[in-house]
């Protein structure tokens, strides 16, 4: 905190609103930050905060309101005008080429090298600069080579760079391993020093408590806390001013004996998009009854194990049974016949087709079979039923069940798909990412529902970044790094899995192999 | 008989057609906009060439036109994928279609209206005529000539656009690679979000390659039309290069260089093709493809076949992530309105 009585104000924002079609995204909010300071803004998912930090950077204008940077009243009309007042927005989807390497994308769009790239002389300086706010990365190296923690690194230089005065973070810790958050809340502290002010957009509340010097909180549009001051504050004084409500922080889960191995994963490998090997060697087992969490950071071969599993991609070694039965380089069928339910990362495009119906899109599994198919032709009266039932039963929230599924939000569309695979009485669920940009409300059902799952003796594989998701609901977690399993625990604690996930064996933080799981 | 030689100069004169048309469609893809129209671009070029300068006898002023209608050209699939966010490929071959027409009705009796102009071949005696440098570089002519090998192949009674793909390949490769222009340019290609963010106008430079990758397939017909093949024969003067320097990008991998050598390998093939039918003996036994016709076609057929299954294969998104194409490629950019 800055030693003057009276802090100096960097930004001001009065009365801001931004309307979207249909939605009111701000609604006459303001907001102060002061030099020196990590001003965290929290709230849920929709709650504005987004949008708010948005029009600060530029990229939305609104509809009423002022900024003031400095003192001097502002009007941005593009992200460049904003870069130029020294405010700069580092985005939760980086900005950045995979293609070039670190310094390319530093220099993207400056006006400097005027012709020529004469890149080592830029490498050096970004070099200092990267030593100088602890930010360690190669200037040389490609994107693509860099982990999600180092291309973080280089969307802050790439605002360092600019003379960046003032910098937006959206999430920033969504995406990182523990000890990378660490290394990251190094470096803003160094940045502080400097006399730079972070916003620090977020919904955890710990690391919240953690880091910024004040708060404010958005609800629906509408500032609930502004400018607070976090110490003294207690995690469920912020989650009632987020919600609005209390909110019970943890999950109840019954006690369920786990039947015999519903999904095995042997020794499977398998390539990325790009032809790189992405999953190397990975086993492991599901039961039935027991909900299994898969942790690791984003880009460490998930996806591509999730897609293995379910047929999506070519398994280059091993293989994979359900039931006993190989189900790897079969006809996907195969594996829906067999009971495995699939709620895939990207919901939009993967679990439903957009621009069809919720009946079609929950009938997919179904329409083969009568009622709902006969033959050749599909009866519509009966999948409309079927929709409307499941429209009641999961709480899918739409006037009617022919909207087309690309106009709900988040939470209902999950609410879609998971309804279409649970109806499927699963024997085996693979859940990839199912809460990610859920409010907290949603989060809670998703949950529930993966319980119930569980509850009904199926097995679930959990495939998550957020590790107090996993810790919660999982009975085992394994933890996966470049593609292959560093162990197995069943009472983890976020730092041993922290350790695991960016690259440390089991072995070697146990090397007793105390706590790992004994079963199996 | 067969002169390696000769096929090899000749190949490397008709392989500059292709290098000039491929290196454009580089340009364009590189930005992240796919151009299948290179056919229909390289025909209103060839005719426009040919049709101006039989008409004013000056075969540069020819070019320059060919470059611009060419160029104008392009600028129809520019709106209509760029602005209006239509499908690259259907617009390309729509584009296609158009230029073909456009080209076959405005050069409807061109190919009976005389003989042109032609550019010049780069000789001693040419280059003397050119002041101030006009001597050096005669001589510098010359000692490229005496090479053994390359001196008769690249150098020797080559035409001066010919001489042009020379410089023009590294500088399109330094462009691309080592400026601040191909900097933006891969940017807008790769991740045009990124681009977008640091103020870099990613519909502006998408119109702008879109119109480079024209004005190069308007080069290139002109090539033909007024250096390599003289003459307007309708759609057969360009014969279909135009879908196999698309093929070529694919094989190149969106790098100039590797498209020079896929450009004069295929220049060399066609020349081979003609010539291997000519000799009645070929290594001493009764040359088939001299009695037996379509043992000819067969042979002719094979580029195009080459350029179907490069086609075939590069539609596959995972085949062309791995040949490294631009990740963007074919994908209109719409900025990120988030809703929320």
């Amino acid at each position: 905190m800055p030693e003057d009585t009276t802090p100096e104000k960097v930004v001001e924002m009065r009365g801001i609103t931004k309307r979207f079609p249909g939605v009111l995204a701000n609604d006459h909010v303001d907001f102060d930050l002061w030099r020196s300071e990590i001003h965290a803004l929290l709230g849920e998912n929709g709650a504005g905060q987004s949008t708010l930090m948005s029009v600060l950077a530029g990229l939305y204008h609104p509809e009423t309101g002022s900024i003031v940077v400095n003192g001097k009243p502002v009007s941005f009309s593009s992200p460049r005008d904003a870069i130029q007042a020294g405010i700069g927005m580092i985005h939760q989807h980086f900005m950045l080429v995979q293609s070039q390497t670190v310094t390319e994308n530093i220099l993207l769009g400056l006006d400097r090298p005027r012709f020529r790239m004469n890149l080592s002389t830029y490498d050096q300086e970004i070099a200092t600069l990267s030593e100088r706010f602890h930010l360690k990365v190669d200037p040389r190296a490609k994107i693509w080579q860099l982990s999600v923690g180092e291309q973080q690194r280089v969307e802050i230089l790439k605002m360092l760079y600019r003379g960046a005065q003032v910098l937006i973070m959206d999430e920033p810790t969504a995406v990182l391993a523990p000890l990378e958050i660490e290394d990251l809340f190094k470096t803003l502290r160094t940045m502080i020093q400097d006399g730079k002010s972070i916003i620090f957009i977020s919904h955890k509340l710990n690391e919240v408590l953690e880091i910024a010097d004040r708060v404010s909180v958005l609800r629906a549009g509408r500032t609930t806390a502004s400018g607070v001051s976090t110490e003294g504050v207690t995690r469920s004084d912020l989650a009632r001013l987020m919600v609005g409500r209390n909110v019970i922080l943890s999950v109840e889960k019954k006690p369920v004996t786990p039947g015999e191995v519903v999904l095995s994963v042997e020794d499977v490998h398998a390539e990325s998009d790009r032809g790189l090997p992405a999953v190397r060697g990975i086993s492991l087992n599901v039961r039935g009854g027991e909900i299994v969490g898969l942790a690791g950071v984003a880009g460490n071969g998930q996806r591509e194990l999730a897609d293995v599993i379910n047929g999506l991609r070519k398994c280059q070694q091993g293989r994979v049974r359900l039931h006993g039965a190989e189900i790897s380089n079969q006809p996907i069928r195969k594996n829906i016949q067999g009971g495995m339910a699939y709620i895939p990362e990207d919901r939009t495009h993967v679990g439903t087709a957009p621009s069809l119906s919720i009946t079609d899109n929950v009938i997919m599994k179904k329409y083969q079979q009568p009622p709902i198919g006969h033959g050749m032709s599909v009866d519509a009266k009966a999948a409309e039923k079927f929709a409307q039932q499941l429209k009641e039963t999961y709480d899918i929230i739409v006037p009617n069940v022919k909207t087309q599924a690309r106009l709900l939000s988040g939470g209902n569309l999950q609410r879609v798909i998971l309804a279409r695979e649970m109806s499927s009485m699963p024997k085996m669920m693979i859940a990839v990412q199912p809460t990610r940009g859920l409010d907290v409300g949603a989060i809670e059902g998703v949950h529930k529902y993966l319980l119930t799952e569980r509850e009904a003796g199926a097995g679930v594989l959990l495939i998550s970044e957020e590790l107090e998701e996993l810790l919660a609901l999982c009975d085992r977690i394994y933890v996966i790094y470049e593609g292959q399993i560093m162990g197995e625990v069943s009472d983890g604690t976020i730092e041993t899995i922290g350790l695991m996930m960016t690259g440390t064996p089991l072995e070697q933080i146990r090397p007793y192999g105390q706590g790992a799981a004994t079963h199996v | 008989m067969l002169d390696l030689i000769t096929i090899l100069q000749a190949g490397v004169a008709s392989g500059t057609v292709l290098l000039f048309a491929t290196i454009g469609e580089i340009f364009a893809e590189r930005s992240g906009v796919m151009n299948l129209g290179v056919e229909g671009m390289m025909l209103i070029g060839a005719m426009s060439a040919f049709s101006v300068t039989i008409s004013t006898g000056d075969p540069l002023l020819g070019v320059l036109v060919a470059m611009l209608a060419a160029g104008l050209l392009s600028q129809i699939h520019a709106f209509l994928t760029i602005t209006l966010q239509s499908d690259q490929v259907v617009s390309g071959l729509a584009l296609t279609f158009l230029g073909t027409g456009i080209s076959l009705v405005l050069g409807e009796g061109l190919s009976k209206a005389g003989t042109v102009a032609l550019l010049p071949i780069v000789s001693p005696a040419w280059l003397s005529g050119i002041p101030l440098l006009g001597g050096g570089l005669a001589l510098l002519q010359q000692l490229l000539s005496a090479i053994p090998l390359l001196g008769p192949i690249l150098f020797t009674n080559q035409n001066v656009l010919v001489y042009g793909g020379y410089l023009f390949v590294p500088i399109a490769w330094y462009l691309i690679n080592r400026t601040r222009p191909g900097l933006h340019l891969r940017a807008v290609g790769d991740y045009p979000a990124a681009a977008d963010s640091l103020g870099v106008s990613v519909t502006r430079l998408r119109y702008f390659y879109v119109f480079v990758g024209g004005l190069l397939a308007g080069l290139a017909g002109a090539t033909i039309s007024l250096a390599i093949s003289p003459g307007w024969f309708s759609e057969l003067t360009t014969g279909g290069q135009g879908w196999i320097a698309v093929g070529l990008v694919i094989f190149a991998q969106w790098n100039p260089v590797r498209a020079m050598f896929g450009a004069y390998a295929f220049g060399a093939l066609r020349r081979l093709i003609l010539d291997i039918q000519g000799p009645t003996l070929l290594f001493g036994m009764a040359n088939p493809f001299y009695y037996n016709p379509y043992w000819g076609f067969f042979l002719q057929m094979l580029p195009y076949a080459f350029t179907v299954i490069v086609l075939v294969i590069g539609s596959r998104d995972a085949v062309r992530k791995r040949l490294g194409a631009p990740a963007a490629l074919g994908v209109p950019y719409v900025r990120g309105e988030r809703g929320l």
